[in-house]
C-alpha cells in the first residue's frame, strides 16, 4: 500500500499536475482562438529555461524565479500571436497550426542556440522527502507542484466565473458570433487568453524541468498528453483540461504498477502511449470530452 | 416623433451578389417596427447589415445622426443598439446570472443594480432560474436571458430576429406582451417576424421584405388591411 | 570544392532531394487533394524504411529478417505494410476534423516510434538495422553506386508524379477536390465522402513507405532516429506549402529547393566558429521555422499554386 502511495500515486498526481498546468493553456487557445497550439510545449520549456537562466543570476529555490519564465512565455506568446498568428486569423484555422508547428521549431531552436542541448538540472543534489504517518514518503517537489496546481486551480475557477475578464472569456469560449454582438472586446480576450496560458505553461515548465531535468525537447514531449487532457475536459473547458491533466497523468503512472500479479500492467517503455490511445479513443468515441466541451 | 434608424439604399451580401438590394425603411423613436417575409427573403441578412456582420455594397445606416455603416460590430452597443440574433442567442454555458452580466460589459449602465432588478421585472420567470445554465432552459425561456442580455446595456434600439420562433402559442403571448412593456420603457425595437398577424397588431410600422427588395411599407393596421399581405402571410382569413 | 566532389555532392543532394519529392508527393495526395493533415508522416516513413530493410537484409540474429528479398520487392513490401497501417489509422481518424487529425495522426507516428525503439526482436531497438542492400549492387560499385541509385529514386518519383497526376485529373480526383473544398455539397451529391477519404490517405501513406524504404537502402543503416518528426513530418510540410499545395510540381519543386537551401545553408554554417558550428542546426532548424512564417504570410500559394479550381478549405 505505501508503496503504491509513495512511488505511484505522488508521482503519478505531479506528473498530472503538470499535463494539468499546460492543457489550460492548450484549453482556453482552442475553445478562444480555435486552433491547436503546437508550440505550447514548446513555451512550457522556454518559461523552464528562462527560470533556470535567472538561477544562475540568483541562486535561491528555482520556484521564487518563475515570475522570470512567466515573463519570458508571455512575452513570446504575445510576440508570437501579434506578428504570427493574427495574421493568418481571417484564413482557415489549419494555417494557424501549421504555423504553431513551425513555431514550435523556432522556440527549441532558439532554446537550443542560446541554452545548447544538454540535459541541465535546476537544482543540484538530492533532498530528502518528508516522512508522514511514519509510512508515507513524499518528495518535497511532488508536493510543492500538487499544492501550487490546487491553489492554481481555485484562483482559476474565481477569475473565470466571477470576473469581468473571466466571463468575458467563457463567453467567447461559448460562441465567438454572439460574444461579438454583445459587444464584447474580442482583442482583450485574446491578449488574456495568451497571458494565463503562457504564465501557466511557464509554472508547468519549471514542475517539469524540476521533476527530470531541463532538455530543449522537455516540453514537445508533453505535447501530445496535454492535447489529449485538453480533449478529455472538453475544448474550452480550462476546468476540465485541469481534471483531463490529472486523469491522464494518473492513467499513464498507474498503469505500470501490478495491479494482476507482479508484472506491470503495461510496461513502462510504453508509459507514453497510454496518453496517445486516450485520446484516440476520446476523438472518435466522445469529442466534446468528458465534460460536454465544444466541437469543433 | 423623431426617426431613430434610417436604412437607405442598403445592398449587402455575404462576399458574393447582393442578398439584399436597395433597402430603405426608417423606425421612429419609440416605436415597434416589424419586418415580414417569407423564408430566405432576406430579413436576417438586413439585421445583420445593421450589426455589421454582412459586406455592405452600397447605401447608408443612420442612427439620429450618426452614420453606423463602417462602424465595427463591437462598437454598436456601446452605441446604444443592442441585438438579440436569430438562433444560438443566449451563452449556453453559462448562468443566466452570468448571461445578464455580459450584456453590460460593452456599455456598462450608469446604475447596474437598477438595471438589473427592471430586466428582473420585466422578466420574472428568470428569478429562479438565475444560477442555471441558459443552455438548460427552455426555447422561451432562453429568448428572455437573450432579450435581457440585450436590455441589460440600457439601449436606444433593439433588433430582434425572431424572437418568436419555435415557441408555443402561450409563450408567443407573452413574448409579444413582452414586446409592448419593453416599448413602455421608451426603447424603440426593430425586430423581424414569422407570426405575421400577432406582429402586426402590435407593431406601430411594417415593412415586407420579398427576394431581398423592398416591397410594401406602412403602419401596422395598413398592413393588417391590406389585400396583398392577408393573401400572402395572414393565410386568407381575417 | 574539386570537381568530382562537387558532383557527388549534388548527386546525394538529389537522391534526398528526390525521397522528399516523393514524400510531398504523398502529402499533396492527402492534404493537397484530400484535405487531411497527416502530421505523422514520419511513422508511415518508419514503417516503409523498417519493412524495406527486414524485407532485403541477410539472416541476422539481432531482428528479424533473413529474406533477402531484392530491392524492389523490399519496396513494394514497404508501400504494402505502410499503406495498410495507413488504412488502419485512416478507418479510425479519417473522420476527425483538421485539427484533430493533426493530434491523431502525430500521436500514432509516436506510437510507430515506441515500437521502433521498443520491440527490438523486430528492428533491433535503437542500434538500428545495418547493411541494407542498395539497389544493383551486382552491377555498380563505391560511389558509382550513388549515380545509379539516384537514377533509381528519380526514375519512382516519375512514375509517382505521373500516377498522381492522371489520379489528379481523373473523376476520383474531382470527387476528391469536392469534398475537400465542400464537404457537405459533395455527400448531399451522393459522393461517399469517408471512403475517398481512407483512399487518398492510404494511397498516401503508401508512397510515403516507398520513400522510407528507398532511405534505408540509401544509407545503408536504420535507426529510430531516421522517424524524427523534425527532418521528415515537418520539413515536408514547409516544402509542400512553399511548392504549392494542390500543385504536383510544385510539391516536387518546393522538395528540391527546400531541400536545396537545407543542404547548403550547412556548408555556410560549418564554417562558422567551432563554438557557432555545434549549433549550425539548430539554426537551420530556426531558420526554416521562420521561412514557413514566410511562406504562409506571403506566399500562401507557393510556388506553383494549384491551377483550378482554387484552394478552399471548409472554414471550420
Ligand atoms: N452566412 C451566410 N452566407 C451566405 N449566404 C447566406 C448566409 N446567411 C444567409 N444566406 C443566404 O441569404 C439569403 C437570405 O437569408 P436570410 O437573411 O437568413 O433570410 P430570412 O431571415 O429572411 O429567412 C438566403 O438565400 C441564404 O441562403
Ligand atoms: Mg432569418
Amino acid at each position: 500500500m505505501s508503496e503504491f502511495v509513495n512511488f505511484y500515486l505522488f508521482p503519478a498526481l505531479t506528473i498530472g499536475s503538470i499535463y494539468a498546468l499546460g492543457a489550460v493553456g492548450i484549453s482556453m487557445i482552442f475553445g478562444i482562438l480555435r486552433f491547436a497550439h503546437f508550440a505550447h510545449g514548446d513555451l512550457m520549456t522556454l518559461g523552464a529555461y528562462g527560470i533556470m537562466a535567472a538561477t544562475a543570476l540568483m541562486p535561491v529555490n528555482p520556484l521564487l524565479l518563475v515570475p522570470f519564465g512567466m515573463a519570458l512565455t508571455i512575452f513570446s506568446a504575445l510576440f508570437v500571436d501579434r506578428f504570427f498568428y493574427r495574421p493568418l486569423r481571417d484564413l482557415p484555422t489549419i494555417y494557424t497550426v501549421i504555423s504553431s508547428f513551425g513555431i514550435a521549431l523556432v522556440f527549441r531552436s532558439m532554446i537550443q542556440l542560446i541554452w545548447g542541448s544538454e540535459n541541465q538540472v535546476l537544482v543540484a543534489g538530492v533532498r530528502p522527502p518528508l516522512v508522514l504517518f511514519d509510512t508515507i514518503r513524499v518528495s518535497v517537489l511532488h508536493l510543492q507542484a500538487i499544492v501550487t496546481t490546487a491553489i492554481i486551480a481555485v484562483l482559476l475557477h474565481y477569475f473565470l466565473t466571477a470576473t469581468k475578464t473571466g466571463r468575458s472569456m467563457r463567453a467567447v469560449a461559448d460562441d465567438p458570433e454572439l460574444a461579438e454582438v454583445s459587444g464584447l472586446d474580442t482583442a482583450k480576450v485574446v491578449r488574456w487568453t495568451w497571458i494565463i496560458g503562457a504564465a501557466l505553461a511557464a509554472v508547468a515548465g519549471a514542475f517539469a524541468a524540476l521533476n527530470t531535468s531541463a532538455h530543449p525537447n522537455l516540453g514537445w514531449n508533453l505535447l501530445l498528453p496535454m492535447f489529449a487532457a485538453a480533449i478529455l475536459g472538453g475544448i474550452g473547458k480550462p476546468m476540465g483540461a485541469m481534471a483531463g491533466g490529472f486523469i491522464i497523468g494518473m492513467a499513464e503512472e498507474l498503469s505500470s504498477y501490478h495491479w494482476i500479479g507482479d508484472e506491470a500492467l503495461i510496461s513502462p517503455s510504453y508509459k507514453t502511449a497510454i496518453a496517445f490511445v486516450i485520446m484516440i479513443g476520446l476523438l472518435i468515441f466522445r469529442p466534446q470530452g468528458l465534460f460536454k466541451g465544444r466541437l469543433l | 416623433m423623431t426617426e431613430q434608424l434610417a436604412v437607405a439604399g442598403l445592398s449587402a451580401g455575404y462576399g458574393g451578389p447582393p442578398i439584399i438590394e436597395d433597402i430603405s425603411l426608417t423606425v421612429e423613436a419609440g416605436e415597434i417596427a416589424v419586418v415580414l417575409g417569407p423564408n430566405g427573403a432576406g430579413k436576417s441578412t438586413l439585421l445583420k447589415s445593421i450589426f455589421a456582420l454582412t459586406s455592405v455594397s452600397a447605401g447608408s445606416i443612420r442612427l439620429g445622426d450618426r452614420e453606423l455603416s463602417g462602424c465595427k460590430t463591437s462598437a454598436l452597443v456601446p452605441l446604444g443598439v443592442s441585438a438579440v440574433p436569430q438562433n444560438k442567442n443566449v451563452f449556453a454555458s453559462m448562468t443566466v446570472d452570468e448571461n445578464l452580466d455580459v450584456g453590460t460589459y460593452a456599455a456598462p449602465p450608469p446604475d447596474q443594480k437598477a438595471t438589473r432588478e427592471k430586466v428582473l421585472a420585466l422578466f420574472p420567470d428568470l428569478k429562479d432560474k438565475l444560477k442555471q445554465p441558459a443552455g438548460e432552459l427552455s426555447g422561451g425561456q432562453r429568448q428572455m436571458v437573450a432579450m435581457g442580455r440585450a436590455l441589460m446595456s440600457e439601449p436606444k434600439l433593439v433588433l430582434l430576429d425572431e424572437p418568436t420562433a419555435g415557441l408555443s402559442p402561450a409563450y408567443l403571448e407573452r413574448i409579444f406582451d413582452l414586446l409592448l412593456d419593453i416599448r413602455k420603457t421608451g426603447i424603440t425595437v426593430l425586430m423581424v417576424e414569422q407570426n405575421a398577424r400577432q406582429a402586426l397588431q402590435i407593431a406601430d410600422h411594417g415593412h415586407i421584405l420579398v427576394n431581398g427588395r423592398n416591397h410594401l411599407s406602412g403602419t401596422g393596421q395598413e398592413l393588417l388591411a391590406d389585400e396583398d399581405v392577408r393573401r400572402l402571410f395572414l393565410g386568407g382569413a381575417a | 570544392m574539386e570537381l568530382t566532389g562537387l558532383f557527388f555532392y549534388i548527386v546525394s543532394l538529389l537522391i534526398l532531394g528526390g525521397i522528399y519529392a516523393l514524400l510531398c508527393l504523398a502529402l499533396n495526395v492527402q492534404w493537397g487533394m484530400g484535405g487531411l493533415f497527416n502530421a505523422g508522416i514520419a511513422g508511415f516513413y518508419g514503417v516503409g524504411a523498417y519493412t524495406s530493410a527486414i524485407l532485403t537484409t541477410a539472416a541476422s540474429g539481432r531482428h528479424l529478417g533473413g529474406f533477402s528479398m531484392p530491392v524492389p520487392m523490399g519496396l513494394v513490401g514497404a508501400a504494402i505494410v505502410a499503406g495498410v497501417t495507413g488504412w488502419a489509422v485512416a478507418r479510425i481518424c479519417v473522420r476527425l476534423k483538421s485539427d484533430y487529425l493533426a493530434m491523431a495522426s502525430i500521436g500514432i507516428a509516436e506510437i510507430l516510434r515506441l515500437v521502433f525503439v521498443n520491440e527490438s526482436w523486430l528492428t533491433n531497438g535503437s542500434l538500428g538495422v545495418s547493411r541494407i542492400p542498395r539497389p544493383f549492387a551486382d552491377f555498380t560499385t563505391g560511389r558509382m553506386s550513388d549515380v545509379a541509385f539516384l537514377g533509381f529514386v528519380w526514375v519512382i518519383v516519375l512514375l509517382v508524379y505521373v500516377a498522381t497526376t492522371r489520379l489528379y485529373d481523373s473523376p476520383w480526383g474531382r470527387s476528391l477536390r469536392a469534398i475537400r473544398d465542400n464537404e457537405t455539397s459533395a455527400s448531399a451529391a451522393g459522393k461517399n465522402v469517408e471512403k475517398f477519404r481512407v483512399q487518398t490517405f492510404v494511397i498516401g501513406c503508401a508512397v510515403m513507405g516507398i520513400a522510407g524504404g528507398l532511405s534505408a537502402h540509401y544509407f545503408r543503416f536504420l535507426s529510430p532516429t531516421a522517424t524524427d518528426p523534425l527532418l521528415t513530418t515537418f520539413l515536408v510540410w514547409v516544402m509542400l506549402m512553399a511548392g504549392g499545395s494542390g500543385n504536383n510540381r510544385g510539391a516536387i519543386l518546393g522538395a528540391l529547393s527546400i531541400w536545396t537551401i537545407w543542404s547548403v545553408t550547412e556548408i555556410f554554417t560549418n564554417r562558422l566558429p567551432p563554438e557557432w558550428a555545434t549549433r549550425s542546426s539548430f539554426i537551420r532548424m530556426l531558420l526554416v521555422g521562420l521561412l514557413l512564417q514566410v511562406v504562409l504570410q506571403r506566399f500562401r500559394a507557393g510556388l506553383l499554386p494549384e491551377k483550378s479550381p482554387p484552394v478552399r478549405f471548409r472554414k471550420d
